[in-house]
């Protein structure tokens, strides 16, 4: 009796223990693991060569609507290149990064996936990216592949592209008796511009421009400024062009008020307010045409962002990157530059409405000059002449946090913009090494 | 308080042999979730781990190994101890009026009368909501100019405040949220206190001729302490620990008035690619929460009755 429970117990030890084993060891004892007992797993793995190759493509760009966009390229890529069998996980871009963070420390990222710009940087300098080499992407834009370089090295390739532009609302425009914006409009002339506007009514304002880190890097390269300077080594966060840049945008709220402040915005989003015809100008993204074209009911279009000493625009991008551990280092190499630059891919693209391929030949994407509103739809391509990259560091997020948090602390009036400028500058130098 | 333990068993090496393989499942469960993860964290504290670096690898700890650094940045941060004292207001503001408020629900639940059993309903839901869902509609329910607190109070002629966008209303704000959400379930378990009193009590109190506030403040309260107790503790803890509701009203936000602990663990940990900072920071929140514990655990004696 004694014997028996003794020896029962001992093989619940032993059991459990390769349970924990297996359950903590990640990849790497997993694999172990898989020599004793798992030999399915084996089978499959040693398959036969001529069997196509199977990688993996996590993503969040098409996740809430365009599954079945990205699956129709798929299939595409699958029929040109029949060797290569891609398989595609879609995860809401809320929990992505985090997820990705966790697959990447465990080891089991996928062969690639996608990042936006944010966190590319993030990865690519955390040695977590492999350079791309052997597929040609000269038919992608300059610029946007610029972005994705580190050391000179092509770590992410520019997938998709978004900008922004100045959208105004006519209807106000006409009854504030103000020409319509155009190419050449300077910080100046929107300023008179929304004021005439907010003369309107006393719930009608002239522009909303979020005060916020995003707006305030491509606002500053418009007044000649920049947040670091040339070779990323020092930050010039409080330098005298960014502070007047400042000034502008937060004197718009507090002083001459073109644009409400928290409580006159009370808790409205800024899209909303602009379809509920409260809005002179708005400069937002290009995505925003189907929404407005849905919720405006009155007429609007659209021209390039203003500039000041200089024009400076927006430009987004979300990349595919590859992971260096794949197996299948050309094969994925051939599914990013397809999925990037091949005419097929941004033809599906186009053809549901997504986002914009980041192609060189304009020319691809003539189809989508057609569809109205907005009339003036060339200012989106206009707009790539005067594109602003955002500064990429590793330490994105956090520096752009701390510079989101002094601005909203100014443009509430708790500091003044000097204050919130020099605390940003002092807090970015304290908490953030630059290479 | 001793003589209830029930009386050692003096073969015990043999009983844990027989026990073990009935324990183990659980205990496993308990070693690799819980006890490992926290160890391993702790190791996490001492390195400049990003997040994203393999952990295996064997030179993991040689090459990133910092020492008390982290501590040591942390609470020289200005902002560690903004976050800290966000933390506090948060805890000092929420454990009262949470009491009162589940007191209230307590007492509303403990007596028959009209409308209990919709009460007996209504009141729970707030504890299965999810505090996602309940953060958002709370979050339209606070706009300032078209949101529907606002608009009740213009009824009486008040000028709401700005809530979650104003310095100074926006913790009250998130504190007033809390107290709604998690005031059914404190009041559950103080009506578990108060049906456990003992009637005689209260009958030899109407013989004496004893109002209703009386009895309750000479009764219930004093015997109700033992649950008041747990419920401040725990309240205590959870307060520590807030973070959905901040992460979605606000953001911490505005101008860093609502930045409290774990939502400043959680951006370090996964948006500023700073896992070892993260780390550190949650084992100082951990420290905190312990000291604070036993303080109140050493605090009790003064103000806790057991009915014996």
């Amino acid at each position: 009796m004694m014997k028996k429970s003794k020896l029962f117990s001992l093989i619940a030890l032993l059991l459990t223990a390769v349970l924990l084993l297996s359950a903590c060891g990640g990849n790497n004892t997993a694999n172990n693991a898989g020599n004793g007992g798992n030999t399915a797993q084996n089978d499959t793995q040693g398959g036969d060569a001529a069997e196509p190759v199977t990688i993996t493509y996590c993503n969040f760009n098409s996740s809430g609507g365009n599954e079945e966009t990205l699956a129709k390229m798929v299939a595409a890529f699958e029929t040109e290149y029949p060797n290569i069998k891609v398989e595609v996980e879609t995860i809401g871009f809320d929990d992505y990064f985090t997820q990705m963070q966790t697959r990447v420390a465990g080891g089991t990222a996928p062969d690639c996936y996608e990042l936006n710009i944010e966190n590319f940087a993030a990865y690519a300098n955390k040695g977590m990216l492999a350079e791309i080499t052997g597929v040609d992407v000269s038919g992608l834009n300059d610029t946007a592949l610029n972005a994705f370089k580190v050391d000179g090295k092509q770590y992410g390739l520019p997938e998709s592209f978004s900008n922004v532009v100045l959208i105004y609302n006519k209807d106000l425009f006409d009854q504030a008796g103000v020409d319509y914006p155009t190419a050449d409009w300077t910080q100046d002339d929107v300023q008179d511009a929304a004021e005439k506007i907010r003369a309107l009514g006393d719930d009608i304002f002239g522009i909303w421009q979020p005060i916020t880190y995003n707006e305030f890097f491509k606002v500053v390269a418009q007044y000649g400024g920049a947040l670091l300077n040339e070779d990323k080594t020092a930050f010039t966060i409080n330098s005298p062009e960014n502070l007047e840049a400042a000034t502008v945008l937060v004197d718009r709220v507090l002083e001459s008020n073109v644009q409400p402040n928290a409580v006159q915005q009370g808790g409205m989003g800024d899209w909303d307010m602009f379809m509920s015809g409260r809005l002179g100008m708005i400069p937002t993204g290009i995505w925003a045409f189907q929404t407005f074209t849905d919720g405006c009911d009155f007429a609007w279009d659209i021209a390039v962002e203003p500039g000041s000493t200089q024009k400076a625009t927006h430009f987004f991008s979300n990349c595919v990157v590859m992971n260096p551990e794949t197996e299948h280092p050309e094969e994925v190499a051939a599914w990013l530059a397809w999925l990037a630059s091949s005419t097929a891919s941004a033809d599906i693209r186009l053809e549901a409405g997504w986002d914009l391929p980041a192609l060189k030949d304009l020319d691809a994407l003539s189809s989508y000059l057609e569809v109205t509103p907005p009339d003036n739809r060339e200012a989106v391509f206009e707009s790539l002449d005067y594109l602003v990259m955002p500064p990429v560091i590793e330490d994105y997020a956090l520096m752009s946090d701390i510079i989101s948090q002094k601005l909203a602390a100014a443009a509430e009036g708790t500091i003044t913009v000097q204050e919130a400028l020099d605390q940003a500058q002092a807090e970015c130098e304290a908490q953030i090494k630059l290479a | 308080m001793k003589n209830r333990l029930p009386p050692r068993r003096k073969r015990g090496g043999e009983g844990l042999v027989t026990a073990s393989p009935f324990l183990l499942p659980s205990l496993i469960g308990l070693l690799v979730f819980s006890l490992l993860p926290l160890i391993i964290s702790g190791l996490i504290s001492l390195t400049d781990w990003n997040g994203l670096d393999r952990l295996t690898d064997p030179d993991f700890l040689q090459d990133h190994f910092v020492g008390l650094a982290n501590y040591k940045s942390i609470l020289t941060t200005p902002e560690f101890w903004n976050t800290l004292g966000n933390t506090m207001e948060y805890i000092v503001l929420y454990i009262p009026l949470m009491l009162a408020a589940s007191l209230l629900v307590a007492y509303l639940l403990s007596r028959p009368h009209r409308g209990i059993g919709a009460f007996r309903v209504v009141y729970y839901i707030p504890v299965l909501t999810s505090w996602v869902a309940a953060s958002l509609i709370w979050k339209s329910v606070l706009a300032p100019q078209y949101g529907a607190m606002n608009g009740i109070l213009a009824w009486f002629g008040i000028q709401g405040p700005g809530w979650l966008l104003d310095e100074a209303w926006a913790m009250p704000a998130i504190v007033l949220v809390s107290v709604w959400k998690d005031m059914g379930f404190f009041g559950l378990i103080l009506l578990s206190g108060v049906v456990g009193i003992n009637k005689t009590y209260y009958e030899a109190a109407d013989i004496d001729g004893a109002g209703g506030w009386t009895k309750f403040t000479r009764i219930t309260l004093p015997l109700l302490t033992p649950s008041i107790f747990y419920v401040v503790i725990v309240a205590m803890i959870n307060g520590f620990q807030l973070f959905p509701q901040v992460m979605i009203m606000t953001g911490g936000g505005p101008n860093g008035a609502t930045q409290v602990m774990v939502e400043r663990i959680y951006q370090y940990g996964f948006r500023y690619y700073r896992m070892g900072y993260a780390a550190a920071f949650s084992w100082i929140l951990f420290v905190i929460i312990m000291v604070f514990t036993a303080i109140q655990m050493k605090g009790q004696e003064r103000w806790v009755h057991y009915d014996s």
